[in-house]
Order: structure tokens, then sequence, then C-alpha cells
């Protein structure tokens, strides 16, 4: 056995560990031993997926001295590894992209708490690509969910704390869900461990037993999963929960949260239920009608809000509304499309929302798109990575939104039934998303120059109301922006990049991809 | 229907209502963030040391403000089709719930039934754990053989699940001030000053009632300054009951791999002891022993204890070495490897756990 066969479980471990750690470190200490971990686990995840590369092959690894139905047991592959390289990057960047309004955002004594929760947040996505177990799964969706509240309410304004409740109420409806959908599986099949429990379904679907039963199982657990990951009729929480936490924590929650919860469904769907299984009982059909559903509808709500903030969280919910989609084609070709856009909005999202934040700061930090006239003169680099990935969702050349609708069009056209609606949705959608992203960008470079005093004149207003405040914060700002400029240009220059990898190099991504799927069977 | 009550508006089930409809929210009234009562007679004496306390004031304030400037406009609750929504709303919710509840019900009516021999269950899996579990973790209790050892990771899952909870909370409700210290202790000396001089509060009423209202809004505001309360049924039960308690509590922890019992009901109990201890004797005798600081050692090392030696368990087991730890004689006390001390490390968690929630929720700190 290899000792690069150990990375997964060191890395999830290593995870773990920094969280514990972290709780009696101050939390500057707290800040950079969880970037170090998220540095490292990356470079493991990069030597595991490069093993499996060159071998070929997936492998299971055991936790502990039990062979596979009786212990816990992880598993690594293509996939796994590409997805965890992926995680990595963008959770890396957006530490360090908003690690300076991480610092005003939370107290100053509840900094390592945030780094807690960023540690365990880490542990969990790790877990939950490499679990080849389905109770460590929601052991796991467990803990992605705290720290996942966490890590909205740690910024203590009103409207985050409502927006935590919010996707408390939510985020454990759906874990109750995926949890009844797990005991109904055990009792039907007998086996926890994915491996077995396939073996099992097959059995059972030979035998025309428990049908029933088993189109619940598939029902609860793909809508426990849908409602966590914020499919479109469950999308409510999403807007409030990006809009108002802090970037970091908006930024992970957006690329990365949802993702591990798309991510643990395809691994149910080809490694538990089966993918002929899933097709056969028609439930993806209907992730697919949601689907669309959310990729017009999403859109639509982003086009009606002037926040700009809320703006991209409901332009998540049609870019989730994509990814489900690709996986109601029912293909393996959709399912390659929906893997790789989940790459891309992890990227883009991330970069969105960590370059609006330096937009804002340049325009006084309200929330009203308008504000933001010209703030892509104000702060160019920010206005530059807003642009790049206000253009990768709108579908431009060269940057991987382009890729990932080619790749969704062209599996379209192998599916027949499905062709006509996801072709005529996806161009519905690429002219909506276009309409407010490019809106965004043309107010970003609109030089103000018959607004400017009306500009000045709102912002002199509530000057004269609280004077202090406004002085008091304007001159944080500008304290923050001297120290924050290398790390934030770090991070928007890493997203754009990764962004244009994604676009230009897409080739042997997506071929690592359906090599990965093969290998989940 | 019966007729509307008068007093409906202000009547529980009104209110109840209109959060369910959405009209109100929830956390408008429930948490107001109120800027503290700058003391005035600091003002007036030093008024320089009063910068700070204005400052988180004024930032308190900030926050409020931002509260109430939501960008949703109130809706009207006059409209006709919000109201019409409203009951379309609710009876769908109804009727969703019900149509859940009948698939689950239908669902389990084609379930393999209860206790039968022939269930999927009942396979190989549950069979080795039965049959080895004995040999194989040498713990005479077989969940717990299985929780710790089978799938330990599992376990040490649920552990981290308990410890980001307790930071969730801490973030929450931990009062902290600008300074890193415990803002406690200026509340108590705000509320001792407030109390030494009571024309702060109230003006109009008469002397008793004045003294009662402030006695209680000072109660309310410091828990901590009349403890302990003494009460001697309480104290007197304490006395008996608490090591009782904490005697029992260990007793189900450290024998969790021979009977009934484990880390997480044995810290179960041993919290709810230390809760009871701090019920009756304050806060003050409590943290004769048990701190915060305390608290975190605990955690911490609880958690890495298990984490280490978990680890070595794990590596050593997925790259087929020998892992040494002897399992010793089943039934002793010192036997079945690493079960009981991971035994002892989840019951600290559990306990510490269960007893900074219980301070927290009470005066939002330890």
């Amino acid at each position: 056995m290899s000792f690069v066969q150990n990375f997964p479980f060191f890395s999830i471990i290593a995870a773990m560990f920094s969280g514990i750690l972290s709780s009696v470190l101050d939390g500057r200490k707290a800040r950079n031993l969880s970037l170090l971990v998220i540095a490292v686990t990356t470079g493991m995840s990069v030597m595991v997926l490069g093993f499996c590369m060159r071998t070929g092959e997936s492998y299971t690894y055991m936790m502990g001295h039990f062979p596979a139905p009786w212990g816990n047991e992880i598993r690594a592959g293509v996939l796994e590894g590409l997805t965890a390289v992926m995680f990595g990057l963008v959770m890396f960047f957006a530490v360090i992209g908003g690690m300076d309004h991480t610092a005003v955002d939370v107290e100053e004594s509840k900094q390592n708490l945030f780094y807690i929760m960023i540690d365990l947040m880490l542990s969990s996505l790790l877990a939950l690509i490499y679990t080849n177990d389905l109770f460590t799964a929601y052991v796991f969706v467990e803990i992605n969910t705290i720290a996942g509240c966490g890590l909205i309410m740690i910024r203590q304004v009103g409207r985050s704390l409502s927006s935590a409740i919010r996707y408390m109420i939510m985020s454990q409806l759906g874990s109750g869900l995926f949890l009844i959908g797990l005991s109904l599986l055990y009792d039907v099949t007998g086996h926890l461990l994915m491996s077995p429990a396939k073996e099992a379904v097959a059995v059972i679907e030979a035998a025309g037993l428990y049908a029933v039963p088993m189109l619940v199982i598939m029902a609860v657990i793909s809508v426990g999963l849908a409602i966590k990951s914020g499919l479109y009729p469950f999308h409510y929480w999403i807007p409030d929960t990006y809009g108002y936490a802090t970037p970091t924590a908006s930024a992970i929650l957006s690329g990365l949260v949802s993702k591990g919860y798309i991510f643990l469904l395809i691994k149910i769907f080809y490694r538990v239920l089966g993918q002929e299984n899933v097709i056969a009982s028609q439930m993806i059909n209907v992730l697919f009608v949601f689907g669309l559903a959310g990729m017009l509808m999403g859109s639509v709500h982003a086009i009606l809000e002037k926040d700009t903030r809320r703006m991209i969280a409901y332009s998540s919910v049609a870019q989730i509304g994509y990814i489900y989609m690709g996986i109601g084609l029912g293909t393996q070709a959709g399912m390659v499309a929906a893997v790789f856009h989940m790459f891309t909005h992890s990227a883009t999202k991330a970069l969105l929302f960590i370059s609006a934040v330096g937009l804002y700061e340049v325009s006084g930090d309200r929330k009203d798109y308008r504000s933001l006239i010209g703030a892509g003169y104000r702060n160019s680099l920010a206005g530059i990575g807003f642009a790049v990935g206000a253009l990768s969702m709108v579908g431009f050349p060269m940057l991987s939104g382009f890729i990932s609708k080619l790749l969704f069009a062209t599996s379209a056209l192998q599916s027949p039934h499905k062709m006509l609606p996801t072709v005529i949705a996806l161009a519905v959608s690429t002219v909506l998303n276009a309409v407010y992203f490019l809106r965004l960008v043309i107010t970003l470079y609109t030089i103000p120059s018959g607004e400017e005093n009306e500009g000045e004149s709102t912002s002199a207003l509530p000057e004269k109301q609280k004077p202090e405040g406004i002085k008091e914060s304007r001159e944080k700002q500008i304290v923050l922006k001297r120290q924050r400029f290398s790390k934030f240009r770090l991070a928007v220059v890493s997203y754009i990049l990764l962004n244009l990898v994604l676009g230009l190099y897409s080739q042997p991504i997506v071929a690592a991809i359906g090599k990965g799927l093969s290998m989940f069977d | 229907m019966s007729r509307q009550r008068d007093d409906y508006e202000n009547s529980r089930w009104r209110k109840f209502r209109s959060w369910i409809d959405g009209e109100v929210d929830p956390l408008a009234s429930g948490i107001m963030i109120q800027p503290p009562k700058a003391p005035i007679e600091k003002r007036i004496e030093k008024p320089k040391t009063e910068n700070p306390v204005t400052l988180q004031s004024e930032s308190i304030q900030d926050k409020d403000r931002e509260w109430n400037q939501t960008p949703e406009e109130k809706k009207d609750p006059e409209g006709r089709g919000i109201r019409w929504f409203c009951r379309f709303y609710q009876v769908m919710s109804v009727f969703l719930c019900l149509s859940i509840i009948f698939v689950l019900l239908w669902t389990i009516a084609y379930l393999p039934a209860f206790g039968n021999a022939g269930n999927p269950d009942n396979n190989e899996v549950s069979a080795r754990y039965i049959e080895q579990g004995l040999k194989e973790t040498g713990a005479v209790n077989i969940v717990t053989g299985m929780i710790l050892d089978y799938r330990a990771f599992d376990t040490f899952g649920e552990s981290c699940v308990l410890f980001i909870a307790s930071c969730c909370v801490l973030v929450l409700l931990r009062i902290d001030a600008a300074d890193g210290k415990g803002s406690f202790r200026d509340t108590k000396n705000r509320a001792k000053k407030t109390k030494g001089d009571p024309e702060n509060n109230i003006m109009a009423e008469p002397e008793a009632v004045r003294t009662v209202i402030a006695r209680k809004r000072l109660e309310e505001a410091d828990d901590r300054l009349y403890e302990p309360k003494n009460d001697v049924i309480l104290q007197k039960c304490a006395c008996v009951l608490v090591p009782l308690i904490f005697v029992f509590g260990i007793y189900i922890v450290l024998n969790g791999h021979l009977s009934p019992g484990g880390g997480f009901s044995g810290g179960a109990v041993l919290g709810s002891g230390l809760i009871f201890y701090l019920n009756a004797f304050g806060f003050k005798k409590t943290e004769a022993f048990f701190t915060e600081k305390i608290y975190r050692r605990l955690t911490l090392c609880a958690l890495t204890f298990y984490c280490m030696a978990k680890s070595y368990s794990f590596f050593t087991g997925a790259n087929h070495l020998k892992s040494g730890i002897p399992l010793g004689t089943p039934g002793a006390i010192l036997s079945s490897g690493l079960i009981l001390p991971l035994n002892i490390c989840v019951g600290l968690v559990v306990a510490c756990t269960m007893y900074a929630f219980y301070a927290l929720f009470r005066k939002g700190g330890m």
C-alpha cells in the first residue's frame, strides 16, 4: 500500500484536529493554522489525484482494523481527488480574500471560533467527498450544517442572525429527510457502507421487492439534499444567508457548502441507489423540472433585486438549477456537465462575492447597486474580478462558464426527450443572466459624470444624521484598504486564474471527471 | 366560530398567528439590542473613561439601526391579496405536512416487519458484531464495542458535532467586552452603583414600588448578584444527591465496556450533576473547580486524545500493521484496549458541553 493512499484520511483528521486545537489559540494563530491546514490538505488532495490518475483506479481505505461491511471506510478516486483540490483552492482564497473583513465583522475575542468553524467546515467537506459510508456522510452533514450556521451568525447583526435561523430550520429539515431516507434504506438493505448497500439494492431491485420504500427513499434523500443545496422551490434561505454573512462565509457557503451536498447526492446515486434505478424511478425527471424552474426563476428574482449581494445570491439559485438540470438529464454527459458546472460555479461565485466586497468599500458600503456607479475605476482590480466573474456566469468564451454551458448544450442534444426544454431554458436563462450581470458590469464602468453630484448629495444626507459613525467607518475603511491590498489582490487574481484555467484547459478536466464518474460504478 | 375577544390583537394566539403569517419578524420584539445606559455619575466625574462605554453603545445603536432598516418594505397587513395568500399558505402547509405524514406511514406499511428473523438487517454484519464482538474488541457491551471500535470514526464525528455546537453557542451567547475580558464585571459594578443611587431610574413612583422595581431589574440584569440563593432545601438535597450523581456518572463512564452505558450517557449524568450543583450553590463555588479555562482544557485534551488514539488505530488498521494495544481479559475493568480511555474522553466532552450550554444560556459566560 502506497503512503499516498493515507492522504485522504490524513487530510480529514488534520482539518478536524486543527479545529480542536484552535479553541485554545488566539484569533491570529487560529487563522494562520487554518490557512496552513487548508494549504496542506489541498496539497495532499493534489497528490491523491495524481496517484489515482496514475494507477487509473480508485481505492478504499479502512478506518480501523475491520474490513468493509463492519468498519468505517473512506474511498478515493479521480473525481474525489479533483473535487477536493477544487474545494481546497476555493476555500483557501476565500479565507485570504475576506480575511480583513473577518477581522472587522467578527468580535476580537471570537476570531478563533470563526476559524474553528472554517476548519471543521473543511473537514466535513472533505469527509463528504471521500466517504464510503452513509452514516459517516450523515455525521459530517451535521457538522457541515452547524458550522454553516456558525459562519453566518458570527457577524452578529440582526439580519445575519435571522438568516442564520432561517438557514438552520431549512437545513435541519433537509438533514431530517436525509436521515429518514438513510434509516429506511438501512431497513431494506441492512448495510450502511456504500458498496455492500449497492449490492443489496441490486438484489432488491432484481427481485422487485420493496418497490414503494425504494421510491420513497430516493425521493426523500434527493429532496433532503436538494433543500440543503438550495434547489429552486427550497431556495428561500439563500438570498439572506449569502447576502448578509461576512464575505468569507458568503463565498464558502455559496461556493462550497451547497456543492458538497450535490456531490454527496451524485455519489449516492451512483454508489448506492444505482443510476439506472434512479432513472427508472422518474425521480431524475423531478430534479430536472425543478432545475429548469430554478434556472429561470432565480434569474428573474435576481433581475428584480436591487441589493448587489442578494442579486449574486439569487444568481446562485439559478446556477444550482443548472447543476440539477444536468443531473436530471440522466446521461453520463449530463452528469459530467453538472460536475463541471459545480467547479465553475464554486470558483466564479467566490470570485464575485470577494470582488463585490472590494467594490462596496470604495462606494460607501451601501447596498443598492446604483451606488456602485464608477466603482470599477475606484478599485480597478475588484472591478476586473467582478467583470470576469459576471462574464463567466453569462458564458463568455475563454471563461469557465462558457465551457459548462457548452457541455450542457451538447449533453442535451444526446438526450432526445429532454433536448428541447433544456436548450430553450439554457438560452432564456443565459439572456436573463446577461441582463442583470451586464447591467452590473456596465454600472461599474459608467463614468459618474452627471450622477456624481446626486450621489454625493445622497451620501451627504446620512452624514448629517450620524456624522461620527460615517466618519469613523470611513477611516476604518481606509486603514483597512491599505492593509488589505496584497491579500485581496492575491485572492482576486487567483480566482481569475482559476476561471481561466477551467475555461482554457477544460479538456483534461472534463476527461478526468468522466473517468472519475466511471470509477463510481 | 366563537366571538372575537376584545383584546384579540394582543392575545397570544393572535401573536402566534401573525408570526406564522410572517407579518411580524419573530426577532423584532424578541431580541432587541438596547444600548446599555451609560452611568451618569461616571460621565460627570471622569469624562475620559466613559469613552469606551459610549463607543460601545454607539456601535450597538448602529446595529439597532441596521436592524430596523430592512430593505424589504413592510407589507401592508390590510392588503386583501396578502391576507388571501396567507390563508392559502396556511391551508397548503397543513396539507403538505399531512401528505408527508401519510406518505411516510404508507411506506412503513411496506417495510419488513419489526423483529422478524428474515429481515434484511439481520445479516452478516450484525452476526459478526454479536458473535465476534467480544473477541475482537474485548468489550462485553457490544454496543460500546461497535461505536468505539468498529465504527469509531463516526463517533469521533459525533463528538466533534458536540464540540462545534458548543462553539456556536459560545459565538452566540458569550458576552465579551471590548477589552477582551468578560464585560460581566462591568455590568455588575454598574448594577451595584445604580443600586446605591436609586434616583437614577424611576422618579415618579413611590419609594417602595421604586425599590421593588429597581431590585427586579437588577436581578434580571445580574443573575449572579444574589447568589448563592441559599435555598436550604435545595442545598441540603444537593449535598446528598450531587455526590451520588457524580459517582453514578463516573461509574457509567468507566463501565461503558462492561455494562449498558458509556461516554455519552455517563457524560450526560455528570453534566446534569454539575448543573444541579451550580443551581444550589451558585457560580462562585462552582468556579472553585470549574472555570472556562478548565472547560477549554478538558475539551481540548479529551478531543486531542481521541483524535490521536484513533488516528493511530486507523493508520495501523488501514496499513495492516499490528496496533500492539492489548485487549486484556474480557470483563475486567482494565480491558478492551482503547475503549475505556475513549469512553472517558467522550464522557468529558459531553459533560462539559452540557454544562457550557447551561451556563451560557443562563448568563452568557462561564
